[in-house]
C-alpha cells in the first residue's frame, strides 16, 4: 500500500515478460517520431505562431484561402469516398476470382503509388483535356469539361488515392471466412442479404482505414493535380498551390498559417477515424 | 458444466422423436452420391439412409469424405452424380438457402460483428417480410434458444468476447432457431479442449434427446462417434465401409478397415492354417470356426488378449512395458522381434515385472482374410 503510493508518481511497472522488448521499442518508436514529425510539424506551428490566433483566422478566413481549402478537402473526400466503394469492388475481383491476366491487374492496382506524380498528372490532363479521347468523349457526350475544371482535380485525387484503399481491404477480404457466408446461406439468406449483412459490416473497418489513407494522401497531394487543375484562383486552385505560391512571394509566415490550418484540419479529421475505430475495436474486439 | 438432467425443459419445439415415426421412414435419403474434385473422388456411389430423430455419426479418417458428404447434404457442395432426398421430397436442385436445414461448422462460423442475440435471430431476419415473426417474438425464441444451449442473458455479448465452448453452442442455437428438418455439425468439436469437448458431448446428446432434430455429425474421433452416436457411418477414401450401431461396428466390424479403424486395436498379418492362426511362425491359437485357410488380418484389442497362468496359454510373449491407468494395469507385450506389440490389462493385484515371460491366450475372433 505505502509502497504503491509512494512510487505513484512513477511509470506503472510492468511485470516483466518472457519477449522484452517494450522499452526499447516504446523509445526507438518515439525517439523516431519525435524527429520525424513531431519536429518538423513543431517547428510549423512555431513559425506560424507570430501570427497570433487572430492573424491565423484572418489568413484562413481571407476568401481565396477559404476557396482553396474547401476545393481541396471538399474533392479530397469525395474522391476517397469514390475510392472506398470501386477499391473495394477492385480488392473483391481480384481475392475472390481467379481469371486470365489476374496478375496483371494486381500489379496495375500499385502503379499510382509507383508513377512520379507530375507524370500522371501530365498523362492525366491529357486524356481528360477537350481533345483527348476520354476528355473529348465525355464533352461531346455530356457538354462537360473535365480537365483545367475541379472535375479534373478530383479525377486526380480519385487516381493516386485507389491503391490505399484496395491495399488495406485486400488482406482483410483474403481472410474473411468463406464459412461465415456459407452459415449465412445456410440459414436461409440470400446472396444480396450476406453480402450487405455480414461481408459488408466484417469489411467496414478496413475500407474505413483506406478511405482515411486515401483522404490523407488527396488533402496533401500536389504534383498531380497542378497539372490538371487549371488553378484558377476561386474555382480550381488547391491548398497546397496556395502554400507554394505564397513560399514563392517569400511570404513564409503566410504559407505556414495555411499550413497550419492544412494541418489542424487534417489532424482533426484522421483523429475522428481512428476514434470510430477504436469504437469498433471495442464493440467487435476486431478492426 | 451443462448437466444431462432433462428437467427445466425449455425446449419449445420438439419434432417427433425416432419412435413415434413409422418404421422404415428416412428422414435424408442419400443414393449414388459422387463428388470429384480436380479429377479425384473425393465420395464414390454413396448410399445413407438417416432415420427421423437418430443420432448419426460420419466416422473417418482425414480424407475420407466424410466432411464432403455432409456438406453435399446441406447443398454446400455441387453433387458430380447422386440424389439427395429429405423426407420424401428430392432435394437435390434445392439450393442451399432452401433446404432448411440447420448447419454447425466446426470453427463456429459465427458472425463477429454480431451481437450473440443478432446472430442467433439472423436466420429468421433474413426470412421475407411475410414470412418473418413478430420482433418481439424473434427475442423470445432467441431467449429460449439460449436457455436451452444454458447460456441465458449473454444475448447482448459478442463472439469474441466468448469461450470456443460457449461459441460453439451459440452457434448451435443460431442453427436451430430457424427451425432445420435436419442438424448437420461439421467435427463440432474438433477445435475445443479435452474437458470442454467430453461436457459438451454430454449436453449434445441432451439436446437431441430434448428437441429430437434429425442430427448428422462429422468426427475423426471415434471414441466421441460411439459414445454419442446412435448409429455411426464409417467412411473410407470416399466409400461407405459399414453403418451400423456403435455396438455393430465394434463387435462385428465389417471389414479389415473397420476392425483396425475402431477400438484402438493392433493389426497383425497372420496366415490360417490347419485350423491354427499363425504369425511369424508363432502360433496364437486356433482360429474360428470357418476360417478360410491362407493369409489374413488379426485384429487385437486389449481384452482379446489375457495373460494366463504359466503353461496355460496358447502362446507367450515378454512384457516391454507396463503402466498404470486408473483401474488396471496395461502391458505391451513383444511375441516375437518382427511383430507389433499387442496390449493387455492385467488386475491391479497381478505384479508383472518388465521383461518377464507371460503366457497368453488370444481371441481370435476379428480376423479377415486377405484377397490377392
Amino acid at each position: 500500500m505505502t509502497a504503491a503510493t509512494l512510487s505513484g508518481w512513477s511509470l506503472p511497472r510492468r511485470r516483466p515478460s518472457a519477449l522484452p522488448g517494450f522499452g526499447p521499442t516504446l523509445g526507438f518508436a518515439l525517439a523516431y517520431l519525435s524527429l520525424i514529425v513531431l519536429i518538423p510539424l513543431s517547428v510549423l506551428v512555431w513559425r506560424a505562431s507570430g501570427l497570433g490566433i487572430g492573424g491565423l483566422v484572418a489568413v484562413a478566413s481571407s476568401p481565396r484561402v477559404r476557396a482553396a481549402l474547401e476545393t481541396s478537402f471538399y474533392l479530397s473526400l469525395v474522391a476517397a469516398a469514390l475510392n472506398a466503394v470501386a477499391g473495394l469492388v477492385v480488392a473483391w475481383v481480384l481475392t475472390r476470382y481467379r481469371f486470365p491476366g489476374r496478375a496483371v491487374l494486381d500489379a496495375m492496382v500499385d502503379l499510382p503509388f509507383a508513377l512520379p506524380t507530375a507524370v500522371a498528372g501530365i498523362a492525366l490532363a491529357a486524356i481528360y483535356a477537350t481533345n483527348g479521347w476520354v476528355g473529348s468523349l465525355v464533352n461531346d457526350l455530356f457538354g462537360i469539361r473535365i480537365a483545367f475544371t475541379p472535375s479534373g482535380i478530383f479525377v486526380a485525387l480519385v487516381f493516386i488515392g485507389l491503391p490505399f484503399v484496395v491495399r488495406t481491404v485486400q488482406p482483410v477480404l483474403a481472410d474473411l471466412d468463406r464459412e461465415v457466408e456459407e452459415a449465412s446461406a445456410t440459414l436461409g439468406a440470400s446472396r444480396l442479404q450476406t453480402v450487405v449483412r455480414v461481408i459488408l459490416p466484417a469489411m467496414l473497418p478496413a475500407v474505413l482505414t483506406g478511405f482515411a489513407l486515401a483522404f490523407a494522401r488527396a488533402v496533401g497531394e500536389y504534383g498531380s493535380v497542378i497539372f490538371i487543375a487549371g488553378n484558377m484562383p476561386f474555382v480550381s486552385e488547391i491548398a497546397p498551390l496556395l502554400i507554394i505560391v505564397q513560399l514563392e512571394e517569400f511570404n513564409y509566415v503566410g504559407a505556414t498559417a495555411i499550413a497550419v490550418v492544412m494541418l489542424a484540419i487534417s489532424f482533426t479529421s484522421l483523429l475522428a477515424i481512428n476514434l470510430v475505430q477504436a469504437w469498433c475495436l471495442r464493440r467487435y474486439g476486431h478492426v | 458444466m451443462p448437466s444431462p438432467s432433462s428437467n427445466g425443459d425449455t425446449a419449445t419445439r420438439s419434432p417427433a422423436r425416432a419412435d413415434t415415426e413409422t418404421a422404415g421412414a428416412t428422414a435424408i435419403a442419400v443414393r449414388g452420391l459422387a463428388k470429384d474434385f480436380a479429377g479425384t473422388r473425393a465420395l464414390d456411389g454413396i448410399d445413407l439412409d438417416i432415420r427421423p430423430g437418430e443420432l448419426l455419426a460420419l466416422l473417418g479418417p482425414s480424407g475420407s469424405g466424410k466432411t464432403t458428404l455432409l456438406r453435399a447434404i446441406a447443398g454446400l457442395e455441387p453433387l458430380s452424380a447422386g440424389t439427395v432426398h429429405f423426407g420424401g421430397e428430392d432435394a437435390t436442385a434445392l439450393r442451399v438457402q432452401d433446404r432448411k436445414v440447420g448447419f454447425v461448422f466446426q470453427h463456429y462460423a459465427l458472425f463477429r460483428h454480431m451481437s450473440v442475440a443478432d446472430n442467433i435471430a439472423y436466420g429468421l431476419a433474413v426470412r421475407p417480410r411475410a414470412l418473418r415473426p413478430p420482433r418481439a417474438e424473434i427475442r423470445r425464441r432467441v431467449e429460449d434458444l439460449l436457455e436451452l444451449v444454458q447460456l441465458p442473458g449473454i444475448g447482448q455479448r459478442f463472439p469474441g468476447q466468448l469461450s470456443g465452448g460457449q461459441r460453439q453452442r451459440v452457434a448451435l442455437a443460431r442453427a436451430l432457431a430457424v427451425e432445420p428438418r435436419v442438424l448437420l455439425l461439421d467435427e463440432p468439436f474438433g477445435a475445443l479442449d479435452a474437458q470442454v469437448r467430453k461436457d459438451l458431448r454430454r449436453w449434445l446428446r441432451d439436446i437431441h434427446h430434448r428437441t429430437g432434430h434429425t442430427t448428422v455429425f462429422v468426427t475423426h474421433d471415434q471414441e466421441e462417434a460411439v459414445e454419442l452416436a446412435d448409429r455411426v457411418a464409417i467412411l473410407n477414401r470416399g466409400r461407405l465401409e459399414q453403418v451400423g450401431s456403435p455396438d455393430d461396428v465394434l463387435d462385428r466390424p465389417a471389414n479389415a478397415f473397420v476392425a483396425g479403424f475402431v477400438g484402438q486395436a493392433v493389426r497383425l498379418d497372420v496366415t490360417v492354417a490347419d485350423g491354427v492362426v499363425r504369425a511369424g511362425g508363432i502360433g496364437l491359437g486356433p482360429a474360428p470356426a470357418g476360417a478360410t485357410s491362407g493369409p489374413a488380418a488379426l485384429f487385437l484389442r486389449s481384452g482379446d488378449v489375457s495373460v494366463v497362468a504359466a503353461g496355460a496359454g496358447t502362446t507367450t510373449g515378454t512384457v516391454t512395458a507396463n503402466t498404470r491407468s486408473a483401474a488396471s494395469r496395461r502391458l505391451e507385450i513383444r511375441l516375437a522381434d518382427d511383430l507389433p506389440q499387442i496390449e493387455a490389462e492385467v488386475p491391479l493385484d497381478r505384479a508383472v515385472a518388465r521383461s518377464e515371460t507371460v503366457a497368453l491366450t488370444i481371441r481370435t475372433g476379428r480376423l479377415f482374410p486377405l484377397v490377392g
